[in-house]
């Protein structure tokens, strides 16, 4: 059987793990390479590795961490951070990554959904939205959500399904850091609309919390950071609990 | 030395990086003669069925893989290709093992098929020392049918076959490179065969 995915993720800044508390007030927690062979040894699904600096300082790749993550660890691994054209991706393919977030350049351009999925393949592109509530309509905001764009959540994802996104990685930023748990209903939306898989987060800070997600929200995969960054819930305690659960896991 | 065959579809430094953390030599090639003289020859690769194997065709591979002796394993769109036929494109493959390639095709199955999945009815020694019902990484939209050259089983809506072995040949569905201490050990196994 299919197991729910358990995803840590890395943001880097400067080529260091980093964690926001909604995406404020940065603080360091340890060596890119080194926390993804922890989290993989530990049993992580998969890694995300976000060049959160990208956008806001034009820094276009981190190949070269990438090439020593792809060395390093034995398991799939997605990078993301301001990835805005088909070589910025391609480089990263060829860099060892596995697959690519697209974000704002996509809100700005989605043709390059459509371009990388059709050069690389849908498997290789992630579409990562971040979306905050407005007046009971999800808005699609771009920048690490300091920007509203003119789109909304839900027909933002069927496009990029239709455009090629072999993924959605979706965050509530109005969820994000919060440690409240996240919009189950949304997500449960989300997943029945689309044919393709979706990784739910921002917002988990119990184990429960991502067990609604992967049952109530049917998101095929949870991604968190800090949980995991600071020792909270270890991985290990943590798939236990949802096996025990009756959730597919890979134990 | 093991001869990662480089036919431009991406993701043979995945291969390359996992061969590598093993101790291995190897060499990415195209040149059919240090394919022929390779103990271990991978053919790994994602990507889509038909321009792949336009690709093994121009580079001359498609009769220098036929006629290979030593352990082949082909990876994910590669042991398609050593499949006979793919409904991807309508391709004609390599025709080394006699399963159909077929496109995930029921209804609410989500695909591409990505992520961790069982296998089960483990044969033959390239599951030395790996657990019935072991998890290993997926990611495709189409798989190779079942029958009597099955080594190993997994079920996504229908059960398809997981990996094949037939004489020297061998092949994964899944990714052996991205999974983990299971995937480890059946590249080392394949390296000993």
């Amino acid at each position: 059987m299919l197991a729910k995915r358990i995803i840590p993720c890395l943001d880097i800044k400067d080529g260091q793990t980093v964690k926001g508390i909604n995406f404020l007030g940065l603080r360091e927690v340890g060596d890119p390479v080194d926390l993804g062979r922890l989290y993989a040894q530990q049993g992580a699904d998969e890694l995300v590795y976000l060049d959160i600096s990208a956008t806001f300082e034009g820094r276009r790749t981190f190949a070269e961490l990438v090439t020593r993550i792809a060395e390093n660890i034995n398991i799939p691994f997605t990078v993301g951070g301001g990835i805005a054209s088909v070589d910025d991706a391609g480089r990263l393919l060829g860099a060892g990554a596995d697959k690519v977030t697209v974000n704002s350049a996509a809100v700005r351009n989605p043709q390059l959904i459509s371009d990388i999925a059709s050069k690389y393949g849908n498997q290789f592109v992630v579409v990562a939205i971040d979306a905050k509530q407005v007046d009971g309509q999800w808005r699609v905001t771009t920048h690490g959500g300091r920007k509203f764009s003119d789109r909304e959540l839900f027909s933002w994802a069927r496009e990029a399904q239709e455009r090629g996104a072999g993924e959605i990685l979706f965050t509530s930023m109005d969820h994000d850091g919060t440690k409240n748990g996240y919009p189950c209903d949304t997500f449960a939306r989300l997943s029945e609309m689309l044919s393709i898989p979706i990784i739910a987060s921002g917002g988990a800070g119990t184990i429960q919390h991502i067990a609604d997600v992967l049952t109530r929200g049917k998101a095929d995969a949870a991604l968190a950071a800090s949980i995991f960054h600071y020792g909270e819930i270890p991985i290990p305690t943590l798939k236990a609990a949802l096996h025990q659960a009756n959730i597919p896991i890979r134990l | 030395m093991i001869a990662v065959i480089d036919y431009d579809t991406g993701n043979l430094r995945s291969v390359a990086n996992a061969l590598g953390r093993l101790g291995a030599e190897y060499t990415l090639t195209s040149s059919p003669d240090e394919i022929r003289s390779a103990d271990r020859v991978l053919l790994p690769g994602v990507g889509e069925a038909s321009s792949a194997m336009a690709k093994l065709r121009e580079r001359g591979l498609v009769d220098v893989i036929r006629s290979l002796t030593q352990p082949v394993l082909g990876i994910c769109i590669g042991v398609q290709l050593l499949c006979r036929h793919s409904e991807e494109n309508d391709t004609e493959c390599l025709g080394i093992f006699e399963n159909e390639v077929r496109r995930f095709d029921l209804p609410g199955l989500k695909v591409p098929h990505m992520g961790w999945n069982s296998i089960n009815g483990l044969r033959t020694p390239l599951f030395d020392g790996i657990d019935e019902g072991a998890y290993v990484y997926y990611v495709h939209s189409f798989a190779p049918t079942l029958n009597a050259d099955t080594i190993a089983t997994t079920e996504y809506g229908l059960p398809f076959s997981a990996a094949i072995a037939r004489g020297n040949f061998f092949g994964t569905q899944f990714h052996p490179e991205k999974s983990a201490s299971v995937g480890e050990r059946l590249l080392q196994n394949f390296l000993k065969l």
